[in-house]
This record gives C-alpha cells, sequence and structure tokens, in this order.
C-alpha cells in the first residue's frame, strides 16, 4: 500500500463517501474507457477526472489509480491533460516507481507541436520531485530554455530550479545557472527574465556555502551592469517582477549622488502605482539610496507619505495593515515629519485592534507641542471605548505623552479625569501612570495627591495598580492624611494579598512612612515586618529580613537608606534598541517591520532569503560551536517582552520587586556591614533606581542604556593593559552591521607554526583555542588549503568590540588578518594579543 | 515567493489546496485555522493578517466570507503576498462571475488550473485575467447570480466590511451568454467611502473620503478608453489635511490629497485636461484610487442623547436627518450605539407610522441596533428607547455608551463631487453601440457621532 498523498491528513467529513467503494468503481470505469474511441469518449473521460481529483482535494487516497489514469492520458484533450498532469503531480513524490511510468508520456509531450502542451508537459515533468528520475529531466528542459516560445521558456526556468532542488550536481553539471545567466541578460521575455533572476537568486544564494564563484556570481546582481539592465526595462515587467527588481536595486550602491538622482527619477511614477507592494518597493530603495544624504532623506520622507496614506486607506484591510507597519516605522525614525499628519492616525471604531495598537503608537510618537491637547483629547475619547484593551492602550498613551512632553498642565488634569472615571480599568491604569508622572515631575504632587487620596484601595484590584497606590501611599505620606491607617489596613489583609510584588510595595511602603509618621506607622510596620517574615515568597521575606536587621543596626542609618532625597527621573528606558531598529530598517518592505523583529529572530537561517542583508558573513555558515546561536534565542525572548513591555513596565525592571542579585554593591554613603552587603545590594538598587543617581550595574539595564560603557571610561583615565571580556557576546546580526559600517583599523599578515597548520585538520579546535583566549568565533567557512574565519571579541571593562576577519592558508601557513574595532585607538594593542593567541595555536 | 496556496471556508474546510514547494509541513491549514480561531495575544484577541508559528509564516485575507491563505519560509514582503491574495481572489471571481464556497467547489478543476498559471514553484508568474486567457481551457460553471442576489445592485455594497466587493456585475470574463453572443458593455463604478467623526456639539472633528474609479470591460477588441473627470480637479491642492478642512463647504474645484493608477492607465493627457486614457484588461480592476480631505457636505447629521430619567432608567434619542436630494435614497442604514454595561432592558418607541425599521437590544454585547431599509433625502427619522438598568449608574452616563456609528449606501450619489463627464470608446466593434454604465456609489467606512 502506498503511503498516505500529501492532502490526506484531512479526515473526511460526514458528508462525503469513505472512499473506498468508490475509489474501485472508478478504477472499473477508467479501465474502460482508456481504451475507447468511441465519439464523445473525451466528456466521459472529463467528468471521471473530475471525480478523481475531487476525491484527491479532499483527501481521499486515490493514488491507486495511477495505471488507470496515465493509459488514459493519451489524449489530444488539453482539458484532460492538464487534469492528468495535476494528478501525477500530487502522487509521483509518494509513488517513485509509479512516477516512472508517466515520464515516457511526458516526454513525449514535451515535443508536442502545441506550445501550451510543451510547457504544461515540461512543468509537470519537473514537478515530480522524484530524485532518481532526475536523469530525465536535463535533456527537456535543455530544450526548453531554447524554445521559441516563450512561455514553454518561462516554464523551463522554473524548471532548472525545481531539477536544483532534487539534485543540485544535476543541475549544476549541466551547467544550467550559466543558460539561466544568458537568458536573463539576453531574453525578449521579461517574464522569463524575472524567473531567470529569481531561480538564480535563490540557486547562487544556496551554492555560495559551497562555492566562491556562486557568491561572486550574486554579489555581482548587485552591481551597475546589472541593475542599469534591469532598470532600463523596470516598465516591461510585470507589477510583480517590478517588486523582484526593486528590492534589488535598494541594495545597489551607486557611485555618485547624479547616480541616485538618475534612478529616484526614473523610478518616481511607480509611488502612483496602485499595487501597494510596488509602491512599498520603490519606498524602500528611495529609503535607502538615500541614507547618506541627510536632507533629500527628508524629502523622500515628505514625498512617501501621501502615496503610502492613499494605500493605507484605499487597500483591503490587511493591505491597510502592512502599510500602516511600515509608516509605523517610518513615524517612529522620524516623528517630526509627520507631526501634521496626526489625524491619519486617530483609530476608527471598525478597525481591528491589531491596527488600533499601532496607530495608538504613531500618536505618541508625533505628539509635538502643537499638536498635543488634539491627541491627548482624541485619545480620551477611546478611554470610554468599549474595546476595553484598547481603551487601556489609549489611557497608556496619554501617560507616555506626558513623560515625553515639557508642557505637562493640560495632560494632567486628563490624567486626573480618569482617576474620577470610576471605570476599574481606568483608574488602575491611570494610577500607574501617576506614579510614572510623579517620579518624573514630582513638583505635581500636590495637585495628584489630593485625588490619589480620595481613592479607595478597595477599588483597586490589579496589581500593578495596587503597587502604585501602595508607592504614592509611602512616599507622599506626609501629605495624605490617611497614609498610616490605609497601609495599615492593607497590612492587616496581607495573607489575601496575592501578588509578591503588591506586598514588596506595601513593606517598603510602611518604611518609608514610619520614618515620616513613626507614632502612627509604629504597629503597621510591626504587624508587616512580621507578616513579611511569615512570607512564603522569597524576595518578600528577604526583603523584610533586611528591613528589620536594618533598623536593628541603627534606626537612622535605616532611614538614609531606605528613605534618600528624591531626585526626579528624567528619561524612561527606551523599549528596543537602535541597533534593532536600524536592523529593521535594513529590512524595510519585509515581515520584520510588520512583527518588528529583525529576521534572525523569526526565520531560520536556510530561509532568509534574499531579502537578507548579504555580505562575507552571509557565505560562511555560522558558527554553533560558540553558543551563539543560544544566545540569539534568548536575546528573541528578551526582545519579544520588550516589545509589550510600555515605558511604564519596563522601568519595573528597577523597581525592587523584580531584580536578581547577580550584580555588586555600589559603593554608598555610609559604609555597610559587610554581613548584611547582599540584601544591602539589594535595597540600594532599588533606591538609586527611585532616585535616579547613576544606576548600579545591573546586567539588563547596562545592555540596555550601554551604561557599561560610560562607567567604564570614567574609571579608566590611562588606558591599562587591554583584557578582553572572556564572556563577551554578540549576534550575528550585530556582527554584520559592525563589520559593515567600521573601517579596517588594521589589516596585517602572520606567519603559523607548522605545528598550528597540522592541528587545523578540525577547524573547530582553533576556535576553542581562540575561545580560551576570550577571542569568540561566530562564523567560519572553507575547505583546505584555505579557511576564513570571523572573531569577534570585546574588551573588559567597556562595551568596545573588535571584529576579526582571518583567511589562513595552509599551504602558504599565513593568515590574513583584517581588524575592525569601535575604540581604533586600541587595535594595535589587540592586534598583538590575536597574533599571539593565535601563534600558541597547535603547541603542547 | 510563497510555499502554499490555499482557501478555507469560515468553519475552516479546505475549499482549495496547493502545495507550491512541498517546505512546509503537513497541516499548515488545521495549525493555521486554529490559530485564528483561538488567537490569543495579551490583550489582543484578533488574529492579524499574518503570524509566524514554528517559523512558518502564515498570511491571510478575507473575501467574501472566505480565507485567502499563503505560506512562506522565508521573510517575504508583506504588502506583496496581501496584494497577491486579493488578485487572485479577483482573477478567480473574474472566470467564475460570482465567488463563494459555492462556485469554488463547483469549478475546482478550473481554479486549479488557474493557481498553476497564477504560480510557479511560488513565484508569480502572472494575475492578469487578459494573459491568463491562453492558458485556461476549463469552462467555468457558472452559478445562478439571480437566486444569490435577490436585492438591488447597490445591495452589495451594503456588508458592512471595509473592502469594496466590487460593481454588481456577476458574469465570467469568459462564459459565454445563453444567446451566444456577447453583449458589448463596460462598466465604470465611482465608488466613494466616506468616514466622519462629529464631536458631541455636532462639529466635523475629521473627515476623509477614499475613492475608486472601478471597471469592468466586456468589450472585444480591446479598443481604446477615455475617461474624462471633471477638468478643475486639483491634486495634491490642499497642504496637508489639517489645514484641508475649509468653512465653506465644497462649492468649486475638487481637490484630491492624492491618488494612484492602474498601470494600464496612460496620463499623457491627464495634466492639461484631465482625461485618462487606458485598453482595459479583461476582468475588474481599479483605474484609479484617490483619497481627499477636502471638505465636503455630510449626507447625514446625527443627533444622538441620552439622559437619566430615574435611579435605574435612563432614555436615549435619536435623530438621523439625511440632507441629500430628495430625489435620491439611502440604502439598508444602520445605527449603532453602545449603552452602558449595566443595561437589562430597552423598550424602542419608532416614530409614528415608521415603515421599513427594525430594532434591537443586542444582549451580549450591550448594543443599540436600529435598521432603516431606506431613507428619502430631506427626511428626518427618530427612535426613543427607555433603558433599564441593573444598578446605579456612577458619574457621567456619557462616558459609559456611545459612540453613535452609522453605515447605509446611497447610489448614484458621491460627495466628492467628482465626476466622470465622457466615456470615449475608441474604436467601435460591430455595428452596435456598446452599452455604458457609469454609475456612482457612496458607503459609509466610519461614521461616528460622539455623545
Amino acid at each position: 500500500m502506498a503511503p498516505p498523498p500529501p492532502q490526506s491528513n484531512r479526515s473526511p467529513s460526514p458528508s462525503q463517501p469513505s472512499g473506498k467503494s468508490e475509489v474501485s468503481d472508478l478504477k472499473l470505469q477508467l479501465r474502460q474507457l482508456a481504451g475507447s474511441r468511441a465519439p464523445g469518449t473525451d466528456d466521459s473521460k472529463r467528468d471521471l477526472f473530475k471525480k478523481v481529483i475531487s476525491n484527491m482535494t479532499i483527501g481521499i487516497d486515490v493514488s491507486s489509480l495511477f495505471g488507470e489514469m496515465v493509459m488514459c492520458s493519451a489524449t489530444s484533450d488539453i482539458v484532460l491533460k492538464k487534469m492528468c498532469y495535476l494528478y501525477v503531480g500530487n502522487y509521483a513524490k509518494v509513488n517513485p516507481d509509479l512516477a516512472l511510468l508517466t515520464i515516457n508520456f511526458l516526454q513525449r509531450d514535451c515535443k508536442d507541436q502545441d506550445p501550451m502542451i510543451r510547457g504544461l508537459a515540461l512543468r509537470s515533468l519537473c514537478s515530480l520531485r522524484v530524485a532518481n528520475l532526475v536523469e530525465y529531466l536535463v535533456g527537456p528542459l535543455g530544450s526548453g530554455l531554447k524554445d521559441n516560445n516563450s512561455y514553454v521558456r518561462t516554464v523551463a526556468v522554473i524548471g532548472v530550479l525545481k531539477l536544483y532542488h532534487i539534485s543540485a550536481t544535476t543541475c549544476i553539471d549541466a551547467d544550467f545557472p550559466e543558460t539561466l545567466k544568458h537568458l536573463m541578460l539576453n531574453d525578449q521575455d521579461t517574464q522569463v527574465v524575472a524567473n531567470c533572476l529569481s531561480a538564480l537568486q535563490e540557486i547562487w544564494t544556496l551554492e555560495s556555502t559551497t562555492s566562491e564563484e556562486a557568491a561572486r556570481e550574486r554579489e555581482n546582481l548587485h552591481s551597475k551592469p546589472y541593475v542599469y539592465y534591469f532598470l532600463n526595462r523596470i516598465k516591461e515587467f510585470s507589477e510583480w517582477a517590478q517588486c523582484l527588481v526593486m528590492e534589488l536595486v535598494a541594495k545597489y550602491i551607486p557611485s555618485d549622488n547624479s547616480e541616485i538622482f538618475d534612478i529616484m527619477n526614473l523610478l518616481e511614477d511607480r509611488l502612483q502605482h496602485a499595487n501597494g507592494a510596488v509602491v512599498l518597493a520603490t519606498t524602500k530603495v528611495f529609503l535607502h539610496l538615500t541614507l547618506s544624504m541627510a536632507d533629500v532623506h527628508q524629502q523622500v520622507y515628505e514625498r512617501i507619505k501621501a502615496p503610502l496614506l492613499t494605500q493605507v486607506s484605499s487597500g483591503s484591510p490587511e493591505q491597510s495593515y502592512a502599510i500602516l507597519s511600515h509608516l509605523h516605522l517610518l513615524v517612529m525614525r522620524a516623528p517630526y515629519i509627520f507631526s501634521s499628519d496626526y489625524k491619519h492616525f486617530y483609530c476608527q471604531y471598525n478597525e481591528p485592534s491589531y491596527v488600533k495598537k499601532l496607530k495608538l503608537e504613531m500618536l505618541t510618537a508625533v505628539a509635538n507641542e502643537s499638536n498635543t491637547y488634539e491627541i491627548v483629547t482624541e485619545l480620551c475619547e477611546y478611554a470610554a471605548n468599549v474595546d476595553i484593551p484598547i481603551a487601556r492602550e489609549s489611557i497608556r498613551a496619554v501617560g507616555k505623552i506626558a513623560l515625553q512632553q515639557y508642557d505637562v498642565n493640560a495632560i494632567v488634569d486628563r490624567l486626573l479625569q480618569f482617576l474620577e472615571m470610576e471605570k476599574d480599568y481606568v483608574t488602575s491604569e491611570a494610577l500607574v501612570l501617576v506614579k510614572d508622572l510623579l517620579r518624573k515631575y514630582p513638583q505635581w504632587s500636590q495637585d495628584c495627591i489630593a485625588v490619589v487620596g480620595n481613592i479607595s484601595s478597595n477599588n483597586v484590584q490589579e496589581p500593578k495598580a495596587k503597587a502604585a497606590l501602595i508607592w504614592m501611599l509611602g512616599e507622599y505620606s506626609q501629605d495624605m492624611h490617611d497614609a498610616p491607617y490605609v497601609l495599615e489596613s492593607l497590612v492587616e489583609n496581607w495573607d489575601e494579598e496575592h501578588s509578591a510584588e503588591v506586598r514588596l510595595h506595601l513593606l517598603t511602603a510602611v518604611m518609608k512612612c514610619f520614618f515620616k509618621r513613626p507614632p502612627e506607622t509604629q504597629k503597621a510596620l510591626g504587624a508587616a515586618l512580621a507578616a513579611g517574615l511569615a512570607d512564603f515568597h522569597q524576595d518578600v521575606h528577604d526583603r523584610a529580613l533586611f528591613y528589620y536587621r536594618l533598623l536593628q543596626y541603627n534606626v537612622s542609618v535605616a532611614e538614609s537608606v531606605v528613605n534618600p532625597p528624591k531626585q526626579a527621573v528624567s528619561v524612561f528606558a527606551d523599549t528596543q534598541s537602535s541597533e534593532v531598529k536600524d536592523r529593521i530598517f535594513d529590512e524595510f518592505n519585509s515581515l520584520s517591520v510588520v512583527y518588528q523583529k529583525p529576521s534572525y529572530m523569526f526565520t531560520d537561517k536556510e530561509h532568509r532569503g534574499t531579502l537578507e542583508f548579504s555580505d562575507e558573513l552571509g557565505n560562511l555558515s555560522i558558527n554553533a560551536e560558540t553558543g551563539d546561536s543560544v544566545v540569539p534565542a534568548q536575546r528573541v525572548e528578551e526582545n519579544d517582552k520588550d516589545l509589550l513591555l510600555s515605558t511604564t513596565e519596563k522601568d519595573d525592571v528597577r523597581d525592587p520587586g523584580s531584580n536578581g542579585s547577580a550584580y555588586n554593591a555600589p559603593s554608598y554613603n555610609g559604609s555597610a556591614p559587610s554581613a548584611t552587603s547582599q540584601p544591602l545590594a539589594d535595597l540600594a538598587f532599588s533606591s538609586t533606581g527611585a532616585t535616579g543617581q547613576a544606576p548600579a550595574p545591573g546586567l539588563a539595564i547596562d545592555d540596555l542604556l550601554g551604561l557599561d560603557f560610560s562607567v567604564g571610561t570614567a574609571t579608566t583615565p590611562s588606558p591599562p593593559p587591554l583584557t578582553l571580556n572572556p564572556k563577551a557576546v554578540l549576534d550575528p546580526g550585530t556582527f554584520q552591521q559592525k563589520w559593515r559600517q567600521l573601517p579596517i583599523s588594521l589589516s596585517e599578515e602572520y606567519s603559523l607554526s607548522p605545528l598550528g597548520i597540522a592541528s587545523l585538520v578540525t577547524p573547530n579546535a582553533l576556535l576553542r583555542h581562540m575561545q580560551s583566549h576570550s577571542i569568540q568565533c561566530i562564523a567560519s567557512g572553507g575547505q583546505s588549503p584555505n579557511f576564513k574565519f570571523f572573531f569577534f571579541a570585546q574588551k573588559a571593562e567597556e562595551a568596545s568590540i573588535y571584529l576579526v576577519e582571518c583567511i589562513i592558508n595552509t599551504s602558504s601557513a599565513k593568515s590574513q588578518i583584517k581588524i575592525k574595532a569601535d575604540d581604533q585607538s586600541s587595535s594595535q594593542a589587540f592586534s598583538t594579543l590575536f597574533q599571539s593567541a593565535l601563534s600558541k595555536f597547535g603547541l603542547p | 515567493m510563497i510555499s502554499q496556496f490555499f482557501v478555507l471556508s469560515q468553519r475552516g474546510d479546505n475549499i482549495v489546496f496547493r502545495d507550491y514547494r512541498g517546505e512546509v509541513p503537513k497541516g499548515s491549514a488545521e495549525i493555521f485555522f486554529r490559530k485564528v480561531k483561538f488567537w490569543e495575544d495579551g490583550e489582543l484577541q484578533e488574529a492579524p493578517p499574518v503570524f509566524n508559528v514554528d517559523g512558518v509564516n502564515y498570511f491571510h485575507v478575507k473575501v467574501v466570507g472566505l480565507l485567502f491563505v499563503a505560506t512562506t519560509r522565508v521573510n517575504i514582503s508583506p504588502s506583496f503576498v496581501f496584494e497577491l491574495l486579493q488578485r487572485i481572489a479577483r482573477v478567480i471571481k473574474d472566470y467564475l462571475g460570482i465567488l463563494n464556497e459555492d462556485s469554488l467547489r463547483k469549478n475546482f478543476v478550473l481554479v486549479y488550473e488557474l493557481l498553476d498559471e497564477v504560480i510557479d514553484f511560488g513565484y508569480v508568474q502572472t494575475t492578469s485575467t487578459e494573459l491568463l486567457k491562453s492558458y485556461i481551457f476549463n469552462e467555468p460553471l457558472v452559478i445562478d447570480a439571480a437566486r444569490l442576489s435577490p436585492l438591488g445592485p447597490a445591495a452589495i455594497f451594503s456588508q458592512g466590511t471595509k473592502r469594496m466587493p466590487g460593481i454588481a456585475v456577476t458574469k465570467s470574463v469568459v462564459a459565454t451568454e445563453p444567446g451566444g453572443r456577447r453583449r458589448e458593455e463596460i462598466f465604470v463604478d465611482i465608488i466613494e467611502k466616506i468616514s466622519i467623526t462629529f464631536s458631541s456639539s455636532g462639529y466635523i472633528l475629521t473627515s476623509e473620503i477614499d475613492g475608486t474609479i472601478q471597471m469592468k470591460s466586456y468589450l472585444t477588441g480591446n479598443p481604446e478608453i477615455r475617461l474624462a473627470l471633471n477638468e478643475d480637479l486639483t491634486i495634491g491642492g490642499s497642504q496637508g489635511p489639517v489645514s484641508g478642512y475649509r468653512s465653506s463647504s465644497g462649492s468649486g474645484a475638487v481637490i484630491l490629497d492624492d491618488c494612484n493608477f492602474h498601470e494600464s492607465v496612460r496620463l499623457d493627457s491627464f495634466d492639461t485636461n484631465r482625461t485618462l486614457s487606458l485598453i482595459p484588461p479583461d476582468g475588474e480592476f481599479p483605474v484609479m484610487n484617490y483619497r481627499m480631505t477636502q471638505a465636503f457636505k455630510p449626507p447625514f447629521r446625527i443627533n444622538a442623547l441620552i439622559e437619566e430619567t430615574g435611579s435605574l432608567k435612563a432614555e436615549v434619542y435619536l435623530k438621523v436627518s439625511a440632507e441629500f436630494a430628495s430625489s435620491i435614497t439611502a440604502n439598508t442604514v444602520k445605527v449603532q450605539m453602545p449603552l452602558p454595561k449595566y443595561t437589562t432592558r430597552v423598550s424602542f418607541e419608532l416614530e409614528p407610522g415608521a415603515n421599513g425599521q427594525t430594532t434591537d437590544f443586542k444582549e451580549a454585547n450591550k448594543r443599540l441596533e436600529w435598521s432603516l431599509k431606506k431613507i428619502n433625502g430631506g427626511s428626518e427619522h427618530t427612535l426613543r428607547a427607555k433603558l433599564t438598568f441593573s444598578q446605579e449608574s456612577h458619574g457621567n452616563i456619557t462616558k459609559e455608551s456611545g459612540p453613535v456609528s452609522m453605515t447605509f449606501t446611497i447610489p448614484m450619489y458621491n460627495v466628492s463631487q467628482l465626476q466622470v463627464k465622457y466615456l470615449q470608446i475608441g474604436k467601435k466593434s460591430g455595428t452596435h453601440e456598446p452599452y455604458r454604465w457609469v454609475r456612482y456609489v457612496t458607503q459609509a467606512n466610519s461614521y461616528v457621532a460622539r455623545i
């Protein structure tokens, strides 16, 4: 019995026949017709074939009819032939033996008088996807590529690509890529040309992992002669092929500005195309070509605005979403250019929530002094929306605008109105916002506290909101008359509070309140510490214990730790690194923009396709040995979260609730007893976070703000001997980007010891060796005698990165090194280090 | 480059399934459907049109209640795929006359034939109905159009979705008429979707017209067509939408913010006399899309009021005034208003002698719905509704309800005043003068009044 057909995974629904008896019935009828020459036979065959195909598509296995179907295919009726080809294409792969039966008639059809039949037969022949039949493909493909009919040629070109996927060597041996290249540059028919381009891009990309020549050919596609050849014919291409060509042009690097203007003038009218894909592809060309010309780049933004907005409103909802995602990216990059277009980003009541979400972010970004009032008014309308998630987002948007504005007068009033709206979710979101607002603008405390004081903690259920309320109770307990008593009642209900975050905040708030109003709070503090010490949650327990010991040690020290003078937070952390944003911009007009992630985060390597930025790295395999393959995965996780977090939530990373304890205690006023240094670090971290003094180095946050760098430079007045960070990490995307951006700061040639050369039999040994010297390999490749490696290293106390391309020729025992560095002044020192590490390779 | 294409019914049944590259694992249709049906991603409960599951990207567009889906593993341009899916749907519709589950099932062999010519190994070959004609040999089995749409031609505009379902022509581009001869005719439809937001005091906060000139030609011999638009048409004249709102309502020139054209359109004489010339390909296609934020006279005014009338009671008053000429009639009008969450019962009071009006209180999402079969120009209609609450309303009751939204279709009416002044057919084929249909339709996109 043959294995099930590809689509048999769908179980037939009850209304459909079970198949068995019907299939044998069909078999019988087909047999009867196979030999018949009576008039009307073709019509009966058509009906029968239709039944077979119908069964096939609903998942019934009709592969047992293969023989009969092939017998019946001896006909001149093209409709019958097409159905037969469809059937054969579906079952050949799982029935290789049966597929052999079809070769004969397909080969015969490839020589038919009718170009339509030649094309169809050739397409079916190449679609069989059976490896042991490839020998039968080469001949028909060869003649197909030379056929005088363009339909046959378009089919043949894609046929070559199919052959490549079945058997790459057969395809290469027959020299088909070379033939395609010739066709691409000479064929009259633009669809043939477009297919050649698609096929060659795919073949050369896959081949380039092993063949330098293919890599060169692929790079060549972006060279001037090719790009100009395609551009000169651009209007002959179909709209789909135009997209393909423009993707290529976007990667072209023009030699001077006049070239840039020529290309843009040529493509200008493509922005008026009704097809959104063409408009976006054109936009990408314009944006990428003008990256180095700031003023023209800005003009491009102005130019593409109207066409993109038209696409948003004239396309299908799906297309609108895709275009809007791209507008979102552009708005985020240059909000000021869109600040007068804010009305286009107002939400419509019938839009899906994923569209509204994008629009809210855009409204937040374009808000400036001139339009804030109107935008905030509009957002307040959404806050009463029936769509609760969007209502919440709207309130958060108001908060974000408040945090990025200079004049928040009016906004504060609106936020306070939210608090009075008496809708649970509105109150919750608004509380969190007011908390953040107070951290940035402490001068508003009088107005806010008066309103917050009226909110009963019983009406606030969401942990984030409750935590925010408690924080304000602690922070402003001197201004809030009820604070000690509200806190006391909250402590009394300690056991009913399920959120550890809230309990942590409660502990801290009671402490703060105690220092301000000791007699009223003493009782609550005692109860809170007792409850905290008995808490099952590790952090809560630890903090309670820490406060307890701190108080025991010295009350005034405790006060200076828990209640230091406040300093306003000036900037809240951004949610996405600029590096990631640039990478997404590089991949404009792709899914990266919609997902808001660079492609390496959601696409496996072999499917990155032609959109990915290509440079030398593309030729080499990403090395898994160094553990780098794990790192991007983690980054995906992090960034995933980042995307979901709002500024306010991000900020919570610095809050006491969610910190780890893997950092060192910062220097601190008042020496702390060594016994408590661990928990002290914990608290100090939270207090610095709250006060905005130099934040303590926590790993995650360092990364985000690049604090490592500033701290490092501040403490190293004279250059120390270069030491490298043994645990440096760098994802391949950043590597590529840096490699592209940085100039070569050193280029040298070293000799290698014979022992080292001998050890290169296993290139991985070199990677491990270099790793032991804190130099990580990110990619490697090549075959004896030529090996190519890409390394990177990082200064021990700085974010400064070194990138190395190292080509080793084992027959000459020479290695050529190119070094690129963030800090070029130290590249010589690094080179020495690198050479000494390399020279030790292979030594016992 | 896409990997698979399939069409699913609303229930998730495979109607058409084509695997072009065999690189996406089995069961992708099930994975897709489950994901869309039970979408959950934080607070958003609606699946976006593209998402990634285990390295496979699933794209979908909704067309007449069917899901047109493409999958791929590569990082492709999303707008390319969405446009492609829409175009495949349009090509199939051109061939079948009517696109729905039934016609797809009846014609699946033809559909597969089309799919094989439109895409080869994942690469788009052509989506032109015209070009495809020479590769397609199956005859469509056209299903009976009359049985499907008993309502007038404008009925198909009233489906409440943002997308235009197209012009009311439901015959296949290839099927021959029962009489044997094809009727020579050409349809040009000017379709305008309008969006308006009224403030609670009745001011227009935002307004926009998104228009399309759609064409469907059944002329033999591919004659050249010339379409003349308003001579005083200006493009990009209103410097941005914000300053574009004028106090005077649209007397004089039509000012478009921006527009785009089908690739067959030649604009040689557009700058001088606002004439578009083109050789229309077979099938339905948009000749021109345009967008304007110039002020226009809204076809309807909405007055809405909600007042507390007791401790657990309130009353809603709605008035809709049709501010267009009495010779024109709006169809399938629907007014909706979200009511406070704690509303339990609503009793309606229509105006005396109300005809063809229905009212409903949608308990599940607490929404009031008022449908009017038609509204004549110049007329006014009112509705009173008495609400009963399960709890005291605290705070502002107007913040707990609204905004009022409205959907409608107005045939032979366009708000932008953009017009096809004449439609000229280049060379006549045969003796008969071809039929020319130029029709205008205005439809609500987002028509909202805040209270």
